[in-house]
């Protein structure tokens, strides 16, 4: 089963890939820079690896400085996401897609948390404001 | 702008502005008065700064800067790998042919930085943008170095979130009925809040003595590292509003929380990962104000602090210069300990107590894990650990 949902564009470009699923807010500073798998103490995320994944969650988090080199660093070793959805955007967290060069969207006409789980098969096109999810197993 | 016709730099700094207000639905550019870059001399920051400053970018604003570390000073204590070495030194220099005020501060919004009542500016760095939004009553988003720095370079931002005064609305009512004794207590109300709220603009009743500058600091810093809080309210004391009522706007909380001494008492316990034996105090995260300084001073007076251990005590040029005047520099170096200006905690000069086990009176300075250990604990404590070696 596909289905494709409107979303809002942030940071341009396309990207594809499993989907990875945070309720919890993301700081990409506490990832490792070259491999990508979360290593922040008591987050649910721990030991999964964000790397060529779309990334769906609620907001960003934590200092400004070491949010964007976090991001930046995953980039520069090619073991940023693929894509990010998230619901709560500010500024730090585009200045982060921006600089990092990854495609962001927000304002999905669902509740991603309801559409998308974790892997599941998603197609962010930023440019056109669409998200296509393939559900897992269909 | 946009087209390049003032140059490279100014039209990358334009063309973050302008994706960072088509995203928000920004309906123009507004003028700021000044801002802060929150440098950081990561590679990241680097890529920026320098993307700016090679394509002839200069600040149009007073624009200060974040520390990142005093290498002279650190380079006759430890070996600094070449090169992280080259990065701090590049970063440094690209901020100055930029026209950045070099503050190298944390906290320039109580020395060399102060927005008045109503400006538009752009502030980054955790502690600042609330800080500047709530206790000053100037207007800031959340803005990344970057962001701020493009500000800096036109002179202008785009207008949305709080620069609108719609979005300066409370969203969570949090219900103080723990006693906030010192400003550690604010240290662990900021980083509670932080965690229950994550993103929103807390109202904060039922404190009923007045907060002071240090507190206000830390609740800043604290509840920005543990979550995303750009401005926050305290009736009666910070400057928006003096009732509960005007910080919501006439409208109902989105949400509740209360906050007691058991809940402190816990994010403490939490932070207390271990006792035994130290091998570094590590203060002044964010950059300590004077005040705090000759704490620390007047706790090490005649003291001395075990061989074995270090203490480390980070703040502003500024403060330092002070500091050095009013003869705490004096004390706290008799002691065996440092203050050092210009200087992040989260940086590569602090290498050599990557698996050392130290204590700290910021939650923001061990989570970011440049040790093996941080207990956190409140500065007096810190202090006398230093001297006795050891916590617990």
């Amino acid at each position: 089963m596909e289905i494709t949902l409107k979303c809002h564009k942030i940071i341009g470009g396309y990207g594809e890939g499993e989907a990875l699923v945070s309720r919890e807010p993301i700081c990409f500073y506490l990832t490792d820079p070259k491999t990508g798998t979360v290593r922040e103490k008591s987050h649910e995320l721990i030991g999964k690896n964000l790397a060529n994944k779309v990334l769906v969650f609620p907001s960003g988090k934590a200092s400004s400085v070491v949010q964007i080199d976090g991001l930046f660093k995953l980039a520069s070793n090619n073991v940023a996401p693929k894509a990010m959805i998230v619901k709560d955007v500010e500024t730090v967290l585009i200045v982060s897609a921006f600089i990092a060069k990854v495609p962001l969207v927000d304002r999905l006409e669902k509740d991603p948390f309801t559409a998308i789980q974790t892997g599941d098969f998603v197609k962010v096109d930023a440019e056109k404001g669409l998200v296509t999810i393939t559900k897992r197993g269909s | 702008m946009l087209n390049g016709e003032f140059g490279e730099g100014t039209q990358k700094a334009m063309e973050l502005l302008v994706a960072i207000g088509d995203a928000l639905d920004a309906e123009k550019m507004i003028p700021i008065s000044c801002a802060h870059a929150a440098s950081s001399g990561q590679e990241g920051d680097m890529y920026f700064v320098e993307l700016l400053a090679d394509g002839d970018a200069y600040c149009k604003v007073p624009t200060t800067t974040n520390p990142v570390y005093d290498f002279e000073y650190f380079d006759k204590l430890f070996e600094i790998p070449k090169d992280e070495a080259d990065v701090a030194r590049r970063v440094k220099e690209a901020y100055m042919r930029v026209g950045a005020t070099l503050s190298w501060s944390c906290t320039p919004y109580i020395t060399e930085n102060i927005p008045l009542y109503g400006e538009n500016v752009a502030f980054s760095e955790s502690s600042a943008t609330p800080y500047v939004n709530s206790v000053l009553g100037a207007r800031t988003n959340r803005e990344a170095a970057q962001s701020a720095l493009a500000a800096g370079v036109i002179g202008k931002t785009p207008k949305y979130g709080l620069h609108i005064k719609d979005n300066r609305k409370g969203t969570v009512l949090v219900k103080v009925e723990a006693m906030l004794k010192d400003e550690f207590d604010y240290t662990l109300l900021g980083f509670y809040v932080g965690k229950q709220i994550g993103y929103g603009i807390p109202v904060l009743t039922n404190i009923s003595r007045r907060p002071n500058t240090e507190g206000l600091i830390n609740f800043c810093a604290m509840s920005n590292t543990s979550g995303a809080i750009p401005m926050f309210y305290i009736p009666g004391f910070t400057v928006e509003a003096s009732t509960a009522q005007e910080a919501f706007h006439g409208d109902l909380p989105l949400d509740k929380i209360t906050v007691t001494d058991n809940e402190l008492i816990q994010t403490h316990k939490e932070l207390q990962t271990i006792s035994g034996k130290i091998d570094f105090v590590m203060l002044g995260c964010p950059h300590y104000t004077l005040k705090q300084v000759e704490q620390v001073a007047k706790l090490l007076n005649g003291k001395k602090i075990r061989d074995e251990v270090a203490l480390w005590v980070c703040t502003s040029a500024t403060t330092k210069l002070l500091a050095n005047r009013n003869g705490y520099v004096h004390i706290i170096e008799k002691a065996g300990g440092h203050l050092v200006a210009d200087t992040c905690i989260d940086e590569p000069c602090w290498y050599t107590y990557k698996n050392k086990v130290g204590m700290t009176d910021s939650p923001k300075c061990a989570y970011y894990r440049r040790f093996k250990e941080a207990i956190v604990a409140r500065l007096k404590d810190c202090v006398e650990a230093a001297i006795s070696g050891k916590w617990g």
